[in-house]
């Protein structure tokens, strides 16, 4: 008899703390998210990036008369900061986090994709646009064994925005079929993510406290990683350095 | 007795590492997620086919060209141009679904009946219908698709209308307005400014449809097969899916335009030369002609 209260009691107890426990977490998160931050560069000089001949599309040539085109592989700034590297958490994330509510916007303009690299997070709604007077087909190329599934889709001028998500984290190729040299990439992570800018700067942000491994992806150079310490509010720091391959 | 155990486990241990390693590069398929499979069924009309029905079939007529596990790596594949089919991609060019969608039971029981147009796959008309309907259920085993997502749900084609002069020269509006002949041409003789750089999904050349030479589309040759080729894209290919901007009516006018570049005589064709039709501008600025 005694035992069967000893062990109603001793369930109690930890049913107690345990919501204790998940009360109190939920606190900390909403009070303490933190951040990971840093600088991504490339060591030496910026490989040259070839230009694109537009001739076969009156619109696109007419478009980059002034500017012409060329490729974004690698886009270095003055400092030699890197743009379009997607940073996110590849490890040591406990729990699932919400799907990001905005909707980024991959458009097509002057015959080229903006941004270069958009990165999504699993589930994450994303449009793609069309601001240009000639026909583009937007053309994704994931592998379909991940559970992501290629479509292929005309964008007329005028056209109205197509709005996708994805079903699993991939980095999955664009392409026009049309302008053969529009190349760009989804970057899609399971997690909070940040892209850096034309600085190679970047901020991770909504990130839970605790130690992570950050992965820097860049769509030449590969792939690098770094453990981050995150504290309650605090900002992380992780730098990278790329060569160019 | 101790050295006996010793080398006992070292041995055990080596050749647990042996069968471990090479674990990683394996194909992402294997017989055995196959054999799991073997219960597919497919079903058209009122027929119900079975995988397992299929296996003799597929052995004596197609794994040669789409290989034992389906993966279009069959003995002739070195020799064949265009590739055959994947099927472990799950990805098909013939379909009534939307893009981005597995085909219905149906679509692939049509494609095996109809063949595909200069490829090396002929039409299979000698199978009975219980067969082509086994042969679907076993062409969808080979894919993971199936298991986690139901087929698109196909377009809807309303009626055909009756062709008239006015939907022709509509049709034409709708080719420049889409820029049908970036690939196309502005004959239709798979000429257009674009077509020599054209790759499919596996980066492999591939070339738009020629409506002028006498060959039949490859997702069949009907006024409906056309109006469902662009409306749905083909998928794996350049073709993309016009369905978001071409309206079903003008869809119509658009199947009635193309017929009027094909070889084979027909009332488009006719009322096209009656109307002195010519291709239209490729310098024209977007949705002027």
């Amino acid at each position: 008899m005694s035992k069967r209260y000893n062990f109603a009691a001793v369930l109690s107890a930890v049913v107690l703390i345990c919501c204790g426990a998940l009360i109190l977490g939920q606190r900390v998160n909403a009070a303490g998210e933190g951040k990971i931050t840093g600088t991504v560069k490339l060591d030496g000089p910026a490989p040259h990036m070839k230009g694109i001949d537009m001739g076969k599309d009156p619109f696109c040539s007419k478009a980059h008369a002034t500017d012409p085109g060329h490729l974004e592989t690698y886009v270095v700034g003055a400092n030699g900061g890197m743009a379009n590297v997607v940073l996110y958490i590849s490890e040591g994330l406990t729990a699932a986090t919400a799907t990001p509510s905005a909707v980024p916007v991959f458009d097509q303009k002057n015959c080229m994709y903006t941004p270069h690299v958009l990165a999504l997070d699993v589930d994450q709604k994303f449009k793609v646009t069309t601001s240009d007077q000639t026909t583009h087909n937007i053309h994704p190329l994931p592998n379909p064994m991940t559970g992501n599934i290629p479509w292929n889709q005309s964008q007329p001028p005028g056209a109205a925005a197509v709005e996708k998500s994805w079903k699993a984290a991939e980095v999955i190729p664009v392409q026009c079929n049309i302008h053969p040299w529009m190349h760009g990439w989804f970057v899609v992570v399971k997690g909070p993510y940040a892209t850096t800018d034309s600085d190679g700067a970047y901020t991770i942000s909504n990130v839970p406290p605790g130690s992570y491994t950050v992965t820097a992806w860049q769509e030449a150079a590969g792939t690098q990683t770094q453990k981050v310490t995150v504290a309650a509010g605090a900002a992380g720091t992780a730098n990278f350095t790329f060569k160019a391959k | 007795m101790q050295r006996n155990n010793l080398r006992k486990w070292s041995l055990l241990l080596g050749a647990a590492a042996i069968v471990a390693l090479p674990m990683p590069s394996w194909a992402q398929l294997t017989q055995y997620d196959l054999e799991t499979r073997m219960g597919t069924e497919s079903h058209v009309g009122n027929i119900t086919g079975h995988a397992k029905d299929a296996k003799a079939d597929y052995r004596r007529y197609c794994v040669v060209c789409h290989g034992t596990l389906g993966d279009g790596n069959g003995e002739s594949f070195p020799w064949v141009d265009p590739k055959p089919r994947d099927f472990q991609l799950g990805v098909f060019k013939c379909r009534s679904t939307p893009t981005g969608t597995l085909p219905t039971d149906q679509d692939l029981f049509d494609t095996i009946a109809r063949g595909l147009d200069r490829s090396n796959m002929p039409q299979w008309s000698t199978f009975t219908k219980q067969e082509r309907a086994d042969l679907v259920a076993w062409v969808k085993h080979f894919s993971p698709r199936w298991a986690n997502e139901k087929p698109g749900t196909p377009i809807t084609i309303p009626p055909e209308p009756e062709v008239t002069a006015e939907r022709i020269k509509a049709g034409r509006d709708v080719f420049a307005r889409v820029q049908c002949w970036k690939c196309h041409g502005v004959q239709g003789m798979a000429n257009g400014p674009s077509a020599s750089t054209l790759t499919d999904d596996l980066g492999r050349p591939i070339q738009p449809f020629n409506f002028t030479d006498g060959s039949r589309p490859k997702c069949g040759d009907t006024d409906r097969d056309i109006y469902r080729i662009f409306m749905t894209g083909l998928d794996g290919t350049p073709m993309p899916s016009f369905a978001d901007n071409i309206k079903p009516d003008e869809a119509w006018d658009l199947v009635f335009y193309l017929r009027t570049f094909m070889s084979q005589h027909s009332k488009e064709k006719a009322i096209a030369k009656q109307l002195g039709l010519k291709p239209v501008d490729p310098n024209a600025p977007a949705g002027q002609q």
